[in-house]
């Protein structure tokens, strides 16, 4: 007869082994080959001799490459930046929203997800073109404003020049702010609305301000929402590939499109590989960081984490 | 006698409030949470806004603190109409209910927060932090985080936090309700001492009679967001003007009746719950004879009898008069007293309480047993409307 623990063993196994195996099979198998060909070099067309050379790491550590790596980790951390900056006071309006209000601003901000990236990314240029949204209201303005200046006897400002906003960095950090505000917004609000209001109010009763009450208690309290929704927006935004390559111009191009470049059309599948990992690694540290920062901090519930 | 009385003004002695409500209102949308209410507190009061939960008596304190702001009305503080202050510039301090000891501060970093924005010097303000914390008897745990301290040395350093500001005002919003029966009842004593040392006015919400009974010096009853009855607490008590004060402040047992004989110096009142027996009153009522009244009498107040034919005599009272007859229904034993339930003829239950002054009076009187009922002519109160 079994006894409970041999039970209780055999329950765990029964409901762990599936997807323990899903992801063996599925992704840490997978990961490992392209582990594997990063220490590797190319054989003919399709072959890959895996040598466990470092030369595509050496490469890879070229100034070209980390010159790409570089400019990947800033536009990722100007696009956190600005999601924090933007959502913050989103996140802080839809805790002191009314319960209805709420739960529509959280639709809205959740709308996004259920659309494919690729439509909202074309929708973006549609929005930003030459001939697009922003460019035709601006030059409505600005026929209205020369309409007015004949109207009180000065010179009209002449035709409008439509403003370049697609093709370049800026459109890449707007596609890109955009596309991962609501990563930023949700985690924010979930520590935010954790946080017990009358911590504020006393903060208000004790002489401080608004602004003063914001950074010493508020943002305090909130700091592993903050840390969360940092690196949930910067790792997705450093691996960024369909923003910058639809957005962006020449010299927007960030490490995913790189990388991307490598497996498809120089067909170096160890490089990219290397490549990779780089980038994982990047992505490693940035986790590990979060866990440095919010090491025993209190949440804004007042319990550790 | 006080040279200040001699004021050309009045004869009498005009104490400034520190705190006065003057018709205050209070609605969100069509909800009414305080309806026309004025006040003043004097300084020096520990005063307790007591009432049952809704009735307005946390939103008129978090009007004080300036967290509400009142739909028509003005607070003044110290003579000083707070229209649009903001909290932060207003000279009274609140202990949240949930004491709201902010987590991520040490038990000193959360009592220099207000001097720290006050821009209080360092030397003055560890001075000030430690004093406070002495206070309230706090001194060894400075250093600790809020999560290893219990839920009553965080009450401490809440009270600590807020005086050390050294406000006019102290407002506690149910100061004792998360506390246990024990920690409680020793914290009551305490913060009427804590009171006394520091000198100023506490203004208490609470919505359990006993506590505002035992430590407030006067008392506002509120219900649907009006004051019913503003008095000591031995005011409310023994002189409640409402049926509904002498429902919340203790229990009491409620007869309806009609008043049939209204003399300057003493009236009767005929309770069908009662009949044939009526009740006596010593003094007038001064309401219309025929009105329909109601008597409330303590159970504290009320005596009972062993079975006998005649009715027992009551002093300086007509033959017959202020007793019942009934059967025990129920005791219940608490060690110093006894609770009795004795049922009357017509079904009405009556609440009687008898101290257990000896170590065997609890035998006086069995389950079952037929007794007789009395009062003295000066324990009911007779309400009106």
């Amino acid at each position: 007869m079994a006894t409970r623990t041999q039970e209780r063993r055999l329950a765990f196994l029964a409901t762990a082994l599936p997807p323990i195996a899903w992801v063996v099979v599925f992704f840490l198998a997978p990961l490992a080959i392209v582990w594997a060909y990063s220490f590797g070099q190319n054989q003919g067309l399709t072959e890959v001799d895996i040598s466990g050379t470092f030369a595509n790491y050496a490469r890879a550590l070229q100034p070209l490459y980390l010159g790409i790596f570089a400019k990947s980790i800033f536009v990722a951390g100007i696009t956190t930046f600005l999601c924090l900056v933007i959502g913050f006071p989103v996140a802080l309006s839809i805790v002191f929203a009314s319960e209805r209000w709420r739960a529509w601003i959280l639709l809205l901000i959740m709308l996004p997800f259920w659309t494919n990236l690729l439509i909202r990314t074309y929708a973006l240029i549609a929005v930003l073109r030459t001939q697009g949204y922003v460019n035709f209201t601006l030059e409505w303005f600005w026929n209205q404003g020369s309409w007015l200046m004949t109207l009180v006897g000065l010179e009209p400002l002449g035709d409008f020049t439509p403003l370049q906003l697609l093709y370049n960095n800026f459109a890449v950090v707007f596609g890109l702010v955009y596309v991962h505000l609501p990563f930023m917004v949700l985690p924010l609000y979930a520590a935010l609305d954790r946080l017990d209001k009358s911590l504020i109010e006393a903060s208000l009763d004790l002489g401080a301000g608004h602004i003063r009450t914001l950074f010493l208690i508020v943002v305090p309290l909130a700091l592993p929402g903050i840390v969360s929704g940092i690196i949930i927006t910067f790792v997705p935004a450093l691996g960024a590939y369909l923003t910058p390559d639809l957005l962006g111009g020449p010299d927007s191009q960030m490490i995913a499109n790189v990388i991307e470049r490598q497996f498809k059309k120089a067909n170096d599948w160890p490089f990219g590989a290397a490549l990779s990992f780089l980038l994982m690694y990047a992505t490693f540290a940035a986790i590990a960081l979060r866990v440095y920062l919010t090491r025993g901090k209190p949440t804004a519930d007042g319990h550790g984490i | 006698m006080n040279v200040d009385q001699v004021s050309p003004g009045g004869t009498e002695a005009a104490v400034k409030p520190i705190i006065s409500f003057r018709d205050i209102c209070k609605r969100w949308g069509s909800t009414v949470g305080v309806d026309h209410v004025s006040l003043d507190i004097e300084p020096g009061e520990f005063f307790a806004l007591l009432g049952p939960s809704g009735c307005g008596k946390t939103t008129l304190l978090r009007m004080l603190a300036g967290l509400e702001v009142p739909t028509e009305g003005h607070v003044l503080i110290d003579g000083q109409d707070m229209g649009d202050i903001p909290p932060n510039k207003r000279a009274v301090n609140m202990v949240f209910q949930s004491y709201a000891v902010f987590p991520h501060m040490t038990v000193a970093d959360n009592v220099a927060y207000g001097l720290k924005i006050d821009r209080v010097p360092q030397p003055q303000r560890a001075d000030r932090v430690q004093e406070a914390l002495e206070l309230v008897q706090l001194g060894q745990l400075a250093d600790r985080k809020p999560d290893q301290l219990s839920g009553g040395q965080r009450q401490r350093v809440a009270l600590a936090r807020a005086l050390v500001k050294k406000p006019k005002v102290l407002l506690l919003d149910e100061p004792l309700s998360a506390l246990d029966a024990k920690l409680r009842e020793a914290m009551r004593f305490e913060l009427s001492q804590l009171q006394q040392k520091v000198g100023i006015t506490f203004i208490m919400v609470t919505h359990d009679q006993n506590e505002a009974l035992a430590i407030a010096s006067r008392i506002a009853v509120m219900n649907k967001g009006s004051i019913a009855q503003l008095g000591t607490p031995s005011d409310l008590y023994e002189f409640p003007a409402s049926r509904f004060v002498a429902d919340f402040i203790g229990s009491v047992n409620m007869f309806e009746g009609t008043l049939i004989d209204d003399k300057p110096d003493e009236a009767t009142v005929a309770c069908p719950e009662l009949e044939p027996h009526r009740i006596h009153v010593p003094h007038a009522v001064l309401g219309q004879e025929s009105s329909k009244v109601w008597v409330a009498i303590r159970p504290e107040k009320m005596n009972l009898h062993k079975d006998t034919d005649a009715p027992p005599s009551v002093p300086e009272c007509p033959a017959a008069h202020n007793v019942a007859k009934g059967e025990i229904k129920e005791i219940s034993y608490l060690g110093d007293i006894s609770i009795f339930h004795v049922q009357l003829a017509n079904g009405t239950l009556v609440r009687i309480s008898r101290p257990n002054r000896s170590r065997f009076d609890q035998d006086d009187f069995g389950w079952g047993e037929k007794v007789w009922v009395s009062w003295s002519g000066t324990s009911p109160v007779v309400l009106q409307g």
